[in-house]
This record gives C-alpha cells, sequence and structure tokens, in this order.
C-alpha cells in the first residue's frame, strides 16, 4: 500500500491511523517494552507485519537538566551529566568540562588528560561490549551474549570504583582536570583488565560474527544511506557503519588523543550487522588506545593549579565543546553572563539526533526488526529525553 | 576559515542578504553570524552546497531566550529649579525589548572544519515568535528544532511536522523561557519539605482545603 495515504496528525494523542479498509493497525509499543531501553515509546502502524508508519514519542523521562543546570553553579552540574548517558558517565563529565574548559579558556595538566583518555576509553568499552549483549538480548539470545559483556563490564566497574567511588555515577571529572589520582596499584589492575580484553573480544567474536541467526536478522536490515546519515546528522559508530569516515578523536584533536595511534573502523553497507561490526573493532582500537596510555602516563598534577574550584566565574561569553562520546558525538554549548551559574546550558544529545532516521529505517520492515534497529542505533532514555 | 571571508563570500553569492558578525568574547573564540530571518534558507543551502564550504553536518540547533530589559539611567539635566539654573540628576528607564535567538552549529564531514554558528532573532519574546525552518536543509533539525518548539515557543516555517518533542500536547507554556512559572497543578508529594512545603501551603490555602 502508499504510505502517503496515511494522514499524518497533528497532535500525539490522536490516531496516525486511518481506520479503513486496509486493515492497518496502530500499536503503541512502549514505553514499558522491555527493548526500548527505558521509557521510549513508537507509534507503529502496520499493515499486516509491515512498518507503513513509525513515530518516535519522547519524553517520558524528562526532568529538563538545562532548566535544573541554569539554577546551579557550573560545577553543580557536573553530578547531573552523570545522569544523562548513565552507562557512560565519564565521558558525559568529560564533554561538559571540555566545554567549561573552553569557555574559560583553562588548560588541562598532562597527567589529567591521560586519566581522562584511560576513564574514557574504559567507559567506551564496558559501552560497547552492554551494547552488543543488549542488542542480542533484544533479538531474543536470552542471556550468554549479554552476560559475558556484564562479565567484562564488571571488571571495568570495578576500576571506576576503586578510583572514582562509584561504579556508575562517576562525577570524576573537574574544570582543569580530574577529581582525584590514581590509587596505589590501580594501574596494574587496569593493565589486567587491559590485557585480558582481547581474550573477551575473540570470544564474542567467535560466538557471534559468523553466527547464521544473527546474519539473518541483521544484514540489510535498517540499511542507512550515507547521505543521509550526514544531512541527518548521524554520529559515532552509527554513521561510522554508513561509511562515514567522522571520528571526533581524529577530526578536533582534542585532548591527547592526536598522540595515539589507532584506526577508525568503517561499515559499507550501513544495515544493523555494520553498526554490531563497527562497535566490535573499536572495542579493539580502544584497547590498543589503552595500552598506549597507559604505558606513557606521566607523573604531575591531576588539576590545574591556578584553577578556583569555589567562585568560578566565567567570563561573558559562549562556547561549544564536544567530544566522541560512546554514542556519537556529545556536545555542550555554554553561555556565561558572568555570574556563577550558566546562563545558557545546552546538551546536545548523541542519542536523540541518531533517533531522527528512525522511522526511514523501519518503513517496509517487519514488527521484529525495529526492535534489532532501535538496538543498533545505541540509546539511553536519560539522555535522550534530558 | 576564517568567518570574515565567510562573510563577504556568503554576500556575495546570496543577494539582498544581510549578515552580521556577533563576536564573542569567551577564549573559545567562536565568534557567530546573525542571518536574516528573509534570507536564511538560502545562506543555509549556500553554505550547504558551496564547494569550499561544504558545512553539512548540522550538529547543534538550540535556542536561547533574552528577555527585554528595563535599563534606567541616571543623566545629568540642566533645569531651572526655584529661577535659578541647575544641574539636577533624572533617572529615565529604558526598555530593551527581549528575543528568542536560536543558534545553529555547523561542521563539514567532507572537508572536516568547523564550528560554524549561526544565529537567528524572533522580533519579540510572544507573539512573533516566527522563524524559517533549516530543516529542509539539514535533516538534524528535525528533532532539535521541535525541541526549540516545545521548549521556547519559536514556531518553524517550513519545518515537516512541528510538535512538542518533550512535553506532552495539552501542555500549554515553554519551560525554557526565563520567566516561566511551573503550574500549581501537580500531585505533592506527601512528605513534603522545605520550598516544596511552602509551596503546598500556599496551594492549599488558596484552594481553600485546610
Amino acid at each position: 500500500m502508499n504510505i502517503a495515504t496515511v494522514p499524518t496528525a497533528p497532535f500525539d494523542s490522536e490516531p496516525i491511523a486511518e481506520p479503513s479498509k486496509e486493515q492497518l493497525l496502530e500499536i503503541s509499543m512502549g514505553p514499558q517494552h522491555p527493548s526500548t531501553h527505558g521509557v521510549f515509546r513508537m507509534k507503529v502502524v502496520l499493515d499486516g507485519e509491515r512498518v507503513v508508519r513509525l513515530k518516535p514519542v519522547f519524553g517520558y523521562l524528562h526532568r529538563n537538566h538545562e532548566k535544573i543546570a541554569e539554577s546551579v553553579t557550573y560545577l553543580g552540574s557536573m553530578p547531573y551529566t552523570d545522569r544523562l548517558d548513565y552507562m557512560c558517565s565519564i565521558t558525559n563529565n568529560w564533554a561538559y568540562a571540555l566545554a567549561v574548559e573552553k569557555l574559560a579558556g583553562i588548560e588541562v595538566p598532562e597527567r589529567a588528560e591521560y586519566l581522562r583518555v584511560i576513564s574514557g576509553e574504559l567507559t567506551r568499552l564496558q559501552n560497547h561490549a552492554c551494547l552488543i549483549g543488549f542488542l542480542m538480548q533484544d533479538m531474543g539470545s536470552t542471556g550468554t551474549p549479554l552476560m559475558y559483556a556484564f562479565r567484562e563490564r564488571e571488571k571495568i566497574l570495578d576500576l571506576f570504583e576503586a578510583l572514582t567511588g562509584a561504579r556508575m555515577m562517576c562525577n570524576y571529572m573537574r574544570f582543569g582536570g580530574c577529581r582525584v589520582d590514581l590509587p596505589a596499584g590501580w594501574l596494574d589492575q587496569a593493565k589486567k583488565v587491559v590485557a585480558d580484553f582481547p581474550r573477551f573480544l575473540d570470544e564474542y567474536e567467535r560466538l557471534l560474527v559468523s553466527n547464521e541467526i544473527l546474519m539473518d536478522r541483521t544484514q540489510d536490515v535498517g540499511v542507512l544511506s550515507r547521505e543521509l546519515a550526514v544531512s541527518a546528522g548521524i554520529s559515532g559508530p552509527m554513521a561510522r557503519a554508513s561509511g562515514v569516515d567522522y571520528d571526533i578523536r581524529k577530526v578536533d584533536r582534542y585532548s591527547i588523543y592526536d598522540r595515539f595511534t589507532f584506526r577508525v573502523p568503517l561499515g559499507s553497507h550501513g544495515d544493523v550487522y555494520d553498526r554490531f561490526m563497527v562497535r566490535l573493532l573499536e572495542m579493539r582500537e580502544s584497547v590498543g588506545i589503552l595500552q598506549q596510555a597507559m604505558r606513557d602516563i606521566p607523573q604531575g598534577p591531576i588539576v590545574d593549579p591556578k584553577m578556583k574550584i569555589r567562585g568560578f566565574r566565567p567570563k561573558p561569553g559562549e562556547a561549544y565543546g564536544r567530544i566522541e562520546s560512546p554514542k556519537g558525538e556529545l556536545g555542550f554549548y555554554l553561555i556565561g553572563d558572568g555570574s556563577p551559574n550558566p546562563y545558557r546550558y545546552r546538551v546536545r544529545p548523541p542519542s536523540l539526533i541518531n533517533l531522527t532516521v528512525l522511522e526511514d529505517l523501519c518503513l517496509g520492515l517487519n514488527v521484529a526488526d525495529i526492535v534489532a534497529i532501535l538496538g543498533s542505533v545505541d540509546i539511553v532514555l536519560g539522555e535522550v529525553d534530558r | 576559515m576564517n568567518l570574515e571571508a565567510i562573510k563577504s563570500e556568503i554576500e556575495a553569492n546570496v543577494p539582498g542578504c544581510r549578515l552580521q558578525m556577533v563576536a564573542n568574547p569567551s577564549p573559545s573564540g567562536q565568534h557567530s553570524l546573525l542571518l536574516d530571518a528573509g534570507h536564511a534558507v538560502a545562506v543555509a543551502l549556500y553554505l550547504r552546497d558551496a564547494a569550499d564550504l561544504r558545512f553539512d553536518f548540522c550538529s547543534n540547533v538550540t535556542g536561547i531566550d533574552w528577555p527585554g530589559k528595563e535599563g534606567s539611567q541616571k543623566i545629568k539635566v540642566r533645569k531651572l529649579v526655584d529661577g535659578l539654573e541647575q544641574e539636577v540628576e533624572e533617572v529615565r528607564t529604558t526598555t530593551i525589548p527581549g528575543y528568542l535567538e536560536v543558534v545553529y552549529h555547523l561542521y563539514s564531514v567532507e572537508k572536516k572544519h568547523g564550528p560554524l554558528v549561526l544565529r537567528m532573532r524572533t522580533e519579540d519574546r510572544h507573539a512573533g515568535t516566527h522563524l524559517p525552518s533549516l530543516t529542509p536543509v539539514w535533516r538534524s533539525a528535525e528533532l532539535q528544532e521541535r525541541e526549540v518548539f516545545d521548549l521556547f515557543g519559536v514556531f518553524f516555517d517550513g519545518h515537516p511536522d512541528l510538535r512538542r518533542l518533550l512535553m506532552w500536547p495539552g501542555f500549554v507554556d515553554h519551560p525554557m523561557l526565563k520567566d516561566y512559572i511551573d503550574p500549581d497543578d501537580y500531585e505533592y508529594e506527601p512528605t513534603a519539605h522545605d520550598a516544596v512545603l511552602r509551596r503546598v501551603n500556599r496551594h492549599r490555602s488558596e484552594a481553600g482545603d485546610r
């Protein structure tokens, strides 16, 4: 049937399918559906099993993070950023710290940059491992891949706990550096975890990469073209799976990423399988970065000694800072007016913007494919709804 | 790329557009270009398609609320007081009208440069808040312009699907406005304290129950 015959509803509360002779079925997928990774809802119009229309509905976890940030000091927002993408609190901290450092012109000591890279890449490892686990779980392979991923994540969370005192809400970065230095013996333990990680990746690859069911479910499903990916602002592994050679670690060369050699894996089809593969390959590159960083980390201060923690008032102005977070381009846009609180604080959420193309990816496919496609986008609702 | 050069290049290629540099005093040095609403889509298309610019990646779209300011100035004026000409201080109030601003951060995936910061301003904060949508140029603005519409109340003309994004459809106000007052219609927690308790008491006395 022709998609154009289904009218666009002006409001969300109205049905988007016209009850007609064509026997379209409108279902509400979520917000409590387990495969939506939280409270995300899609209004799906089906013709039999085929998706003819899909409208995402947002806002179930909306708490107006940006408004809250206007009412607290710059540093006061740092713990709130943990709650955006709660799988990757350290990279959230990093993006926010980077934006404030741009706004106020703060330099970061060398050791702190290494600490940021080490903790940030560990975050990427655990995020990608879990994402693949969740994706498999969503597609029905209950248990094994997710539990394998969680076993590895546990080791990394133990490292975070030893370093920052918290497993998930790390609150680790400060403007001009990091909050605490490495505890005794941490680096040796981390080296061990990272050295063991490729073995897990080998195991994961043997289990999944040429798995017939996985290939059937994911290849040529949810194909995102390169042009649409660029136009729709898709970033991170999802864009790279479509062949967009854009990694902010390489493009902006923020922090000290120009010191490490690593490659940027690219996909050629842009389907769910490529998104899965790109993440698997990115983990190998992250292991490489971690090994280089842990080999080279120098001694020194971990925070800019000139930096004032109390009474921090950046001069009026604005700055946009962004990093390559595990989900994509995480940016913070700040406007300061010379007061202790930001005048405007904006989070550029990669999860939300990567959902722009969700309908385009799902049209014409079966209901079961929506689950695989949504899983491969990699969303966390704390960040989508803010 | 130099913003001044980009500005003169646009002016040479998009006839009739009025651009203005907005300086950013912060160390980030991210200055921006203020577009006039009438030519915004033409400028955006030029920025996206010009071979040496190729700003094909619209990364971030957001709104800013700049409320109007009541400025008071003390001015010395010479006046006749009791038959003598004297210098008297007078207070004059001036009103600077407020406006909403929409900011776009552009990057180029092809040329790997950026950011280029574009701004557009509405006429005022409540009635004349119409701006052209740049979603036809960059698809990534779709959800983000919906968010700006939802939280700030900027109407994007030409947006394919302008609905609220985060608040629910029946909601009336725009929460990110600086003068937003949250409605007194939610269920209060049973063990309210501090500011919430004060609001509960005010709510109850206004509602007339106990």
